[in-house]
């Protein structure tokens, strides 16, 4: 899966699930600033992704991701299609 | 009915060999439940549990879990998950005690007690998390004590891992309620169990009297209580610490 791909369908899933508009949404976007999404969001947007790429997203991995970028940038990792 | 149970999320006893953790797997199982029954030491007793249960028509399955053993605990959740599915019902049961003064107790003694009854709670909670938060249900009790509530002279490690497992359970209840789980800890007195079956006669009475129901508990009378915090029924109950004492901290 392309990292543009992949970036379309996080930001897809990210922007139902904060009521936002995907065009608001880029790589720089951070979760907490400008999302308000709290620490336990948070881990429910891992857990989301996790489900939807099948991969798995350890704990100490979560606390790096601040912005859909590195969400994107984490999960191209785990599908082996380079950041 | 048959269609209700079968929807029953899969429960995790830990401590299950016997007393009250036995207890309280029978009794998941007899409401629906699958049944994981944890044990650390005594396959026997889980193992005939979970025959019984199976004999019964319901699904159990006994697994090898030291609540101190961090991947051990990892392993048999592998293990439960994959025999019976995701946990949605953990009783953080498995306990440790050693009574003595604080003034001789040994430092590996503290250690043992605090590792088993509240850090292994924390990490079969934390493992638990995960798929209670994907299934936005789920339901941790944990197995306190009267000891919680009130002093014991020769009990300052269990008194003090209870009451941390009190703690515990007010914080988690805090930061999952949102989210369907709910936490609950319960507080049971004194207990017919073969943990207080070798007191001396003069102790047994000394307790009975302080206790208003005029004797001890049965394993069943606590387990019921923890069957009820797990149901569906107890949904609006979260963070509550309840005890089942006959009276016995009133």
């Amino acid at each position: 899966m392309e990292r543009a791909e992949i970036q379309a369908k996080v930001t897809t899933a990210l922007a139902e699930r904060f009521d936002k508009d995907a065009s608001e949404l880029s790589d720089s976007t951070r979760f907490a600033e400008d999302l308000d999404a709290d620490s336990l969001e948070l881990v429910e947007v891992v857990l989301d992704l996790e489900e939807s790429f099948s991969v798995s997203i350890d704990e100490s991995e979560m606390e790096d991701v601040k912005t859909i970028g590195e969400a994107v940038d984490l999960i191209a990792a785990k599908l082996g299609s380079g950041a | 009915m048959t269609e209700d149970v079968a929807a029953r999320p899969v429960a995790l006893v830990t401590g299950a060999s016997r007393g009250l953790g036995r207890a309280t797997a029978e009794g998941l199982a007899e409401t629906g439940h699958p049944v994981a029954l944890g044990y650390r030491s005594d396959p026997g007793g889980a193992e005939d549990a979970a025959a019984a249960i199976t004999g019964a028509g319901g699904r159990a399955l006994a697994v090898q879990l030291d609540v101190a053993d961090e991947s051990a605990i990892d392993q048999a959740f592998k293990e439960v998950e994959a025999e019976l599915g995701p946990v949605g019902v953990l009783v953080n049961n498995a306990g440790y005690v050693k009574d003595g003064l604080a003034i001789a107790y040994s430092t590996e003694a503290w250690d043992t007690t605090l590792d088993t009854n509240l850090r292994g709670a924390f990490l079969c909670s934390r493992r638990s998390l995960r798929a209670m938060m994907k299934a936005r249900w789920g339901r941790i009790v944990n197995v306190a004590s009267a000891a919680a509530l009130r002093g014991n002279p020769g009990q300052s490690a269990y008194s003090a891992s209870k009451a941390g497992l009190v703690g515990m359970t007010r914080s988690l209840s805090r930061e999952y309620g949102s989210r369907g789980i709910t936490v609950n800890a319960i507080c049971p007195g004194f207990v017919e169990t073969r943990l207080t079956e070798d007191y001396p006669p003069e102790v047994k009475a000394f307790y009975i009297e302080n206790t208003p129901a005029g004797r001890f508990g049965t394993p069943e009378e606590v387990a019921a209580v923890v069957v009820f915090l797990a149901s569906a029924a107890a949904s609006y109950v979260n963070g509550a610490i309840i005890s089942v004492d006959g009276g016995l901290t009133a």
